[in-house]
């Protein structure tokens, strides 16, 4: 019976064993780490410790999330880092004039148009969308640079560090809106007819188009979702730093996109899941909190996370091939 | 001088993917100069058993000798080596290089690292003249039609002087006079000397050309016998194990004042197809026939809203508006595409998934997915489908061709259509799935469906059908029912030749 499925993949039992490693790699890994810093860190597993690594993965955590409905349904987003970072600094220069909220929430709307308009170039204007919000995300950029003027922004109003700072039961809200992201995106992606489409328009799109979905809304609904992540995330960072700069930040996005890979998401679409993008985020946190905590060299880190990119991708087109 | 070709043979060869045994312990001797045909129902291991001789699957177990001594392959290029090549389903070209880069792509003449052009050309006509290629040599092979791609892959296996060439399944693709110009090109192969494995579902083509044929089933040899002393009869009879006594259902009589579900009218989109109108009643299965090229997919794409057409596109006497997959499944319309791999199925999802992906909505609530209702109704459509699956949550791509057309079906049936466009609904499925589809098709129709039927078998389309359609050049040159629907006269209106 499976033999006819059998001429089509000539490595399938080499496939089967990766397609298992790219299945549960990550939740392997995870553990492994965790426990090696448990025995070879005596401040590791401390909660001091453990909540301040959730709060410094919150904004790029959530950005992570939106990035794996990207994948998902077949697309890529490089201007999230340039959002992120215009919602930063719009929300510091809006401060003044809106208020705390009103600028966080508008800076944030903000990043959400951004957003919608990769949406519309991507599926409309049917430009490749890595190349689009590379183009868009240089265009962010300068908007950034144009507001500042090339300056710090500082916020000195101290009620404007109350979303990065301030704490809920003991814990931030930073890391409350994380998990809460968390579980809604994990939702949404397993449990709703939306979800289920993204997986199918990022499958097959033209599969999902016989099939009655709007493969361009879909697209559309989630490069907006980008958008807003980036903003929640860019408004996070400000609070907590009260100032806007340009330029600063703007690398969320291959933090986010590292975490995403190495989770499990396919980068050719149709396949992943957020708690593999939770997991992922982890544990590129864990090796950052490792090296810190063990006191190596931080330039060593970004070598060992681009391997570790490269290697999870690897896994993931090997197994694709054999399927 | 050409050099003789290749005597081959297998000795206890097994390949198995993970649970699934492919082949179980398979030895077969192939003569050198002849052409042995491979044949089985899918999944009998007949393409794998080919691709193993051709270097490009490696076996679990088992050896591998080429004119008496054992070869190991590691790569493709191996078998290259000695001689042995491979014409896949999926051609291997370059589509953007030409028709020269292409058939000399690895083994380019010339010396120092330069490609002498000439000598290439000069080799290249010479070759080409021999197997009827008459494109140019500088057209990207993108632009060549698909029988002429496959020349090209022969033109390749002749410029490496292949002396034994494994074809896998290579007329799947192909119109029926262009099928039979391969036919005579592989027997000129044949008669320069060249070994032959020919691996096909198509048992008129195998007993008209092959000198030998082996019988596969369930990853074993059942027999290897000269096709002089086979029948197709006696193939399928081997292949299955059993007698297929009839291979279409008996139809039952087409509805005589039935209301019409689908009214066509001038549906146009120049040059595919032009002012097509028909109308298709309720229970009545109307079949489009017509060559390759006829605009027989385009029309029913059309009617479905996939691709933009002029005219006018009724359902049950209203005029759908709105023209668009989604809009069509609301108004009960269904679409089984001419690729279920690449328009019906998504592949890497679960076959769950894939039967509810049409209507995600029936199975949830508010947005919200239902999954006991989701595991309820899959089941039920599975069933009515006769699909079999180790497991629901599986990728659809786990599954035998057979099984995946069922499911590509079953999407279907989650909401009861009024009208099924069945586009190739039998395509690279095996003889048993081949009659379940049939089955299925008319149980449909009984039911009181009307149903389109687009089929390249001609005898499908008349063994299912109650009124046929002729398409030539896109537009409609006849219509047949009854006794006036017969083959030759189908023939004849769709090549032109009234």
């Amino acid at each position: 019976m499976a033999g006819s499925a059998a001429p089509a993949r000539p490595f399938a039992s080499i496939g089967g064993t990766l397609e298992l490693l790219r299945e549960y790699m990550i939740v392997v890994c995870v553990v492994v780490l965790f426990l090696v810093l448990t025995f070879t860190s005596d401040t590791f597993l401390t909660s001091t410790n453990l909540l301040n690594v959730l709060q410094q993965v919150a904004p790029v955590g959530i950005v992570a999330f939106a990035l794996t409905f990207l994948l998902i349904v077949g697309e890529f987003d490089l201007s999230s880092g340039a959002l992120f970072v215009l919602t930063g600094v719009l929300a510091a220069k809006l401060e003044p004039s809106l208020g705390t909220w009103g600028a966080l929430g508008a800076a944030t709307l903000a990043a959400l148009a951004g957003g919608i308009i990769n949406g519309l170039l991507v599926a409309y204007a049917r430009i490749n969308s890595f190349v689009c919000t590379l183009a868009t995300s240089l265009m962010i950029a300068g908007l950034s640079n144009v507001i500042t003027k090339g300056f710090l922004l500082n916020v000195t109003d101290p009620g404007f560090f109350a979303l990065g700072s301030n704490k809920l039961l003991g814990v931030k809200y930073s890391i409350w809106i994380l998990v809460v992201a968390a579980l809604a995106c994990g939702f949404v992606l397993s449990r709703t007819k939306f979800g289920r489409w993204l997986y199918a328009v990022g499958g097959n799109p033209e599969a999902a188009r016989l099939s009655g979905i709007n493969v361009r809304r879909m697209k559309v609904a989630a490069f907006a979702f980008s958008g807003l992540a980036a903003g929640i995330g860019g408004a996070i960072v400000v609070s907590r730093t009260a100032t806007g700069q340009a330029g600063n930040g703007i690398d969320v996005v291959f933090g986010a996109f590292a975490a995403v890979v190495v989770g499990g998401t396919s980068v050719m679409g149709g396949r992943g899941a957020i708690w593999r993008t939770a997991l992922g985020i982890l544990f590129l946190a864990l090796i950052t909190n490792g090296f810190n905590l063990l006191q190596v060299e931080p330039v060593y880190q970004s070598i060992i996370q681009g391997a570790i990119i490269l290697t999870a991708v690897a896994i993931d087109s090997l197994s694709r091939r054999a399927t | 001088m050409r050099a003789r070709g290749a005597a081959c043979a297998v000795r206890g060869i097994s390949k198995r993917y993970g649970a699934a045994v492919a082949l179980d312990d398979v030895s077969l001797e192939v003569a050198p100069g002849e052409i042995h045909a491979l044949v089985g129902e899918n999944g009998a291991g007949k393409s794998t058993l080919g691709k193993i001789v051709a270097g490009a699957i490696t076996p679990d177990a088992g050896e591998i000798l080429v004119d008496g001594e054992p070869v190991a392959y590691r790569a493709p290029r191996d078998a290259i080596r000695h001689g042995i090549g491979l014409i896949e389903q999926e051609f291997a070209l370059a589509p953007d290089l030409s028709v020269l880069d292409n058939v000399f792509l690895g083994v380019e003449l010339g010396s120092h690292g330069l490609v002498d052009r000439g000598e290439q050309r000069e080799r290249f006509s010479e070759l080409a003249e021999r197997i009827g290629f008459r494109e140019r040599s500088s057209a990207p092979v993108r632009t060549l039609r698909t029988a002429d791609q496959q020349k090209v892959e022969i033109l390749r296996q002749l410029v490496r002087d292949s002396r034994l060439i494994v074809m896998d399944e290579p007329t799947a693709a192909l119109t029926r006079d262009e099928a039979d110009r391969l036919l005579q090109i592989t027997r000129e192969l044949r008669d320069d000397g060249v070994t032959v494995i020919y691996v096909s579902h198509i048992l008129g083509d195998v007993l008209a050309l092959c000198d030998t044929v082996t019988v596969l089933k369930d990853g074993r040899r059942v027999r290897t016998a000269p096709a002089a002393e086979e029948t197709t009869d006696s193939l399928v009879t081997a292949m299955l194990g059993r007698s297929l006594d009839v291979a279409f259902p008996t139809p039952s009589p087409p509805p005589a004042d039935a209301r019409v579900v689908l009214s066509v009218r001038g549906l146009s989109h120049p040059p595919a197809f032009d002012d097509i109108s028909f109308d298709v009643r309720a229970g009545e299965i109307v079949g489009l026939a017509g060559l390759v090229g006829s605009g027989r997919t385009e029309i029913a794409r059309a009617i479905f809203g996939a691709d933009p057409a002029d005219g006018a596109v009724e359902i049950e006497g209203r005029t759908l508006r709105s023209r668009s997959p989604r809009a069509s499944i609301r108004r009960g319309l269904a679409l089984l595409p001419e690729s279920r791999k690449d328009q019906g199925l998504v592949m890497v999802r679960p076959l769950t998934e894939n039967v509810t992906m049409a209507h995600v909505g029936a199975v949830s609530r508010r947005g919200v997915l239902a999954k006991r209702r989701e595991q309820r109704v899959v089941g039920e459509a599975l069933r009515s489908v006769d699909a079999r699956a180790a497991s629901t949550s599986m990728p659809v791509s786990s599954l035998s061709g057979g099984n995946q057309q069922k499911a590509a079906l079953a999407k279907w049936l989650v909401r009861t259509p009024r009208l099924l466009l069945a586009d190739e609904p039998t395509r690279g499925i095996d003889v048993g799935a081949k009659r379940a589809i049939y089955d299925l098709i008319h149980g449909l129709a009984a039911d009181g469906l009307g149903v389109l039927l687009i089929s390249s078998e001609l005898g499908e389309v008349l063994g299912l059908a109650h009124r046929v359609i002729a398409l030539r050049a896109g537009r409609i040159v006849g219509e047949y029912s009854g006794d006036e629907a017969q083959e030759e006269t189908i023939m004849r209106a769709v090549f032109g030749s009234v």
